[in-house]
């Protein structure tokens, strides 16, 4: 019996324990970042992205950010077309997360303009209240690069003297928002994806005063970060002065307008609640 | 059984008394993060941040309690199931040392950012070097004792203290292989999808090796030592420990699903994740047939109650562990608050209690005396019990009250909530959350208390005579 025989044992139990891991883990490489699965668009970080990373990593961002949109609808209509391996064959390590304290940030880049992020970073419940994300004011301490360059070599990131030149002077904010913008941004899903409205189309609440209470908290919780409790601006511009048609301002909230830095809101508010805003914001006008 | 056999028990103390302290310091942290959660201010940037001391709280939990006090029982377990002395005492006690440097250490460079991000491989790769010498020391001196033992059957806690000892080397090794940048700072040797499966291969794992093969091979001797029956199966327990090493390792990817990796990774996790309901609760059935015909002790036997819950936990842990692994719930309740009140009935409820009642045994027999308190010992236990349950049922709830916001739909496809009101929702079971913790950290008072009095009680006892070494 091997029960009398100790290193028989340690050896049969080594034997089985390696059954799993050789299938489950060793075998999966010859799949995974293989190169069909390669996207061409996905590119190495820039010395300033990789620093940003590493401050994410260094405050364990991680531990309440994920960063794998799963192919469900609550996760797609949410943050974005889902995650492909592809896009993460420059992530070392990966940083997908096992926790959503706070939202998945796969898609987070482009979203909003840098300085949102700077601003939600300083202060996160300015921009988000009752957000429970600590403050991270101290990120705009100067970024540390010695090591940039070694670092950029041990991954075979490409650079130019010129990339490490344009670090100095920069705070780690600054490297975090890079971070921010790069991130899954590679892939061109924000224009392939953005939903078109086509058509003329009525504004079902037009000149009904009854669904301004509701749409101006609509307002307060989705916009106002950006353009200003009393729609003057801020990150974003002011509002006041808007006489564009509404089916106009329906299709800017409704798809965005990347260039700008406005995101889509047509996948998580949905058609009626686009039309408040656009009445509550005309409302606004017509006073 | 008694110390004249030159068993290397001061280093079991030692041990003991180290994995204490670190637990204490892990629960304590816990209630501190769980505090940060629910009062953002409470964040102290940049050094007392929930992002630094989670990993912390993780490291000090499982390697500061959980391995500390595996290394107290195995050195205790082998030595009197070999019926041999430690191979080296010398080397045991070099490795108190450095456990206990080790798991300070890891503080200070995760508390300084010094952080590898992938869970439960946190630490870099210095400290992980140290990590990998610890070990070696610790195996090669168990395997030793046990090569040279003087009772030639293997009892089933020694397989479980061979599997932990060969498992944990090789999962470490894979999972903290990395590319040094400077003394502080290293990159993952895998990228992207590749390293998210090395990891989810590792994390499981740990759980495998860490937090199951050693309770198990803990409460395998405990249970008919503090209860005077005998195991009811050796055919059962030698089937449940073949067949849990080998379908372990397979599931890995359960916390990948829906992830970019293989769909077949995914699936064969699922599969084997639900097939180790057999070996699991082939472990509890052994446990709750052993107790044929002595459930009174439950009543009478303080310690009896400590293991029979903690397999209960560990019996209920395995049945919502592979339903979570399956695809569709998963996809509901995946990065929700469920997840931490699932780990936590493992380390508070299944683990923690099997190693309370291991130490409440052993402490008194090292130092000679009785237990304290038997009154103040059942008071640990409710209130372990009690703070345990508050913390998962609250976020149970929690976990499936978010799931169900986040996918809830409005008639015209838009979503219903967006992700901060659904957060906003979880402020009172977090309050919640944070109570249990506290009344689980009262029970740590209770249970140090207990035993700091047995230890001087056993030490005064000693003193007088000065004939015999404690």
């Amino acid at each position: 019996m091997i029960e009398k025989k100790p290193i028989i044992f340690l050896l049969l139990a080594t034997a089985t324990i390696l059954v799993g891991t050789v299938v489950t883990m060793v075998a999966p490489f010859k799949w995974i970042n293989d190169p069909k699965l390669a996207i061409a668009s996905v590119t190495p970080y820039t010395p300033l992205q990789l620093e940003g990373r590493d401050i994410y990593i260094r405050e364990g961002c991680n531990n309440c950010h994920t960063q794998t949109v799963r192919p469900l609808l609550s996760d797609t209509e949410r943050y974005g077309e889902y995650s492909k391996s592809g896009e993460f064959a420059y992530d070392q390590p990966f940083l997908w997360g096992s926790r959503r304290n706070g939202p998945d940030l796969a898609r987070i880049g482009g979203k909003y303009p840098d300085a949102w992020h700077v601003k939600h970073m300083k202060d996160p419940q300015a921009m988000v209240p009752r957000s429970n994300m600590p403050s991270y004011q101290f990120l705009t301490q100067p970024l540390d690069t010695r090591h940039t360059e070694r670092k950029m070599k041990a991954l075979k990131f490409p650079y130019t003297q010129a990339d490490l030149d344009a670090l100095a002077g920069k705070s780690e904010l600054d490297a975090m928002v890079a971070y921010m913008q790069k991130l899954g941004n590679d892939i061109p899903w924000r224009k392939a994806g953005r939903s078109e409205v086509l058509g003329e189309m009525d504004n079902p609440f037009q000149d009904n005063m009854a669904v301004l209470p509701e749409a101006k908290e609509l307002y307060l919780q989705h916009c106002a970060q950006c353009h200003g409790k009393d729609l003057k601006g801020d990150v974003g511009p002011s509002l006041e002065d808007l006489d564009q048609p509404d089916i106009d301002l329906f299709r800017i909230i409704y798809s965005g307008s990347p260039d700008t830095g406005m995101p889509a809101y047509g996948d998580s508010l949905g058609k009626e609640r686009i039309w408040k805003l656009v009445t509550y914001v005309k409302s606004m006008h017509r006073r | 059984m008694n110390q004249q056999e030159g068993y290397a028990d001061e280093i079991v103390k030692g041990f003991i008394i180290s994995s204490m302290v670190w637990g204490f310091v892990a629960v304590l942290l816990g209630v501190v993060i769980s505090l940060q959660i629910s009062f953002p201010q409470l964040n102290i940037p940049p050094y007392l941040s929930y992002g630094r001391l989670r990993p912390i709280h993780t490291n000090a939990g499982i390697f500061g309690w959980g391995i500390g006090s595996f290394m107290a029982f195995f050195i205790y377990i082998t030595q009197r199931l070999a019926k041999n002395r430690l191979w080296s005492t010398g080397l045991a006690r070099f490795q108190l040392w450095l456990f206990n440097a080790v798991i300070a250490l890891a503080a200070v460079t995760l508390l300084l950012g010094m952080n590898r991000s992938k869970e439960y491989a946190e630490l870099e790769w210095p400290v992980a070097l140290l990590v990998v010498v610890l070990w070696v020391i610790f195996s090669v001196n168990i395997i030793m004792t046990i090569v040279k033992r003087r009772e030639e059957q293997m009892y089933v806690s020694l397989w479980y203290v061979l599997a932990t000892l060969v498992g944990v080397a090789i999962l470490y090794l894979v999972n903290n292989a990395a590319i040094p940048i400077s003394l502080t700072k290293s990159y993952s040797a895998f990228a992207g999808a590749n390293d998210a499966n090395v990891q989810w291969w590792y994390g499981h794992n740990a759980v495998a090796l860490v937090l199951t093969t050693p309770p198990l091979a803990i409460f395998y001797y405990f249970l008919p030592k503090t209860t005077g029956v005998p195991i009811y199966s050796h055919r059962m327990s030698v089937i449940a420990f073949w067949s849990l090493i080998f379908m372990y390792l397979w599931t890995g990817a359960h916390h990948l699903l829906w992830a970019p990796v293989p769909d077949w990774v995914q699936t064969v996790a699922m599969g084997f994740s639900v097939m180790l309901i057999a070996p699991s609760w082939a472990s509890v059935f052994n446990g709750y047939y052993s107790m044929n015909g002595q459930w009174h002790q439950m009543q009478q036997n303080y310690l009896a109650k400590f293991l029979i819950f903690g397999i209960t936990f560990y019996g209920i842990q395995t049945l919502q562990g592979p339903a979570q692994a399956i695809r569709t719930f998963s996809a509901f309740i995946h990065f929700t608050d469920w997840v931490p009140g699932h780990v936590h009935m493992g380390a508070l409820g299944w683990v923690s209690l099997v190693l309370f009642a291991a130490i409440y045994y052993t402490i008194p027999k090292l130092y000679n005396t009785e237990i304290y308190s038997i009154p103040l010992a059942n008071l640990h236990f409710w209130l372990a019990v009690a703070g345990q349950m508050i913390f998962s049922v609250s976020m149970w709830i929690a976990g499936v009250q978010q799931a169900s916001m986040l996918n809830a739909t409005n008639p015209d496809g838009s979503l219903h909530y967006s992700f901060i009101e659904t957060m906003v929702e979880l402020y009172p079971y977090w309050y919640i959350r944070a109570g249990g913790g506290v009344i689980y950290l009262a029970s740590l008072i209770v249970f140090i208390y207990n035993i700091a009095k047995t230890i001087s009680a056993g030490k005064a006892q000693t003193a007088q005579p000065l004939t015999q070494r404690a």
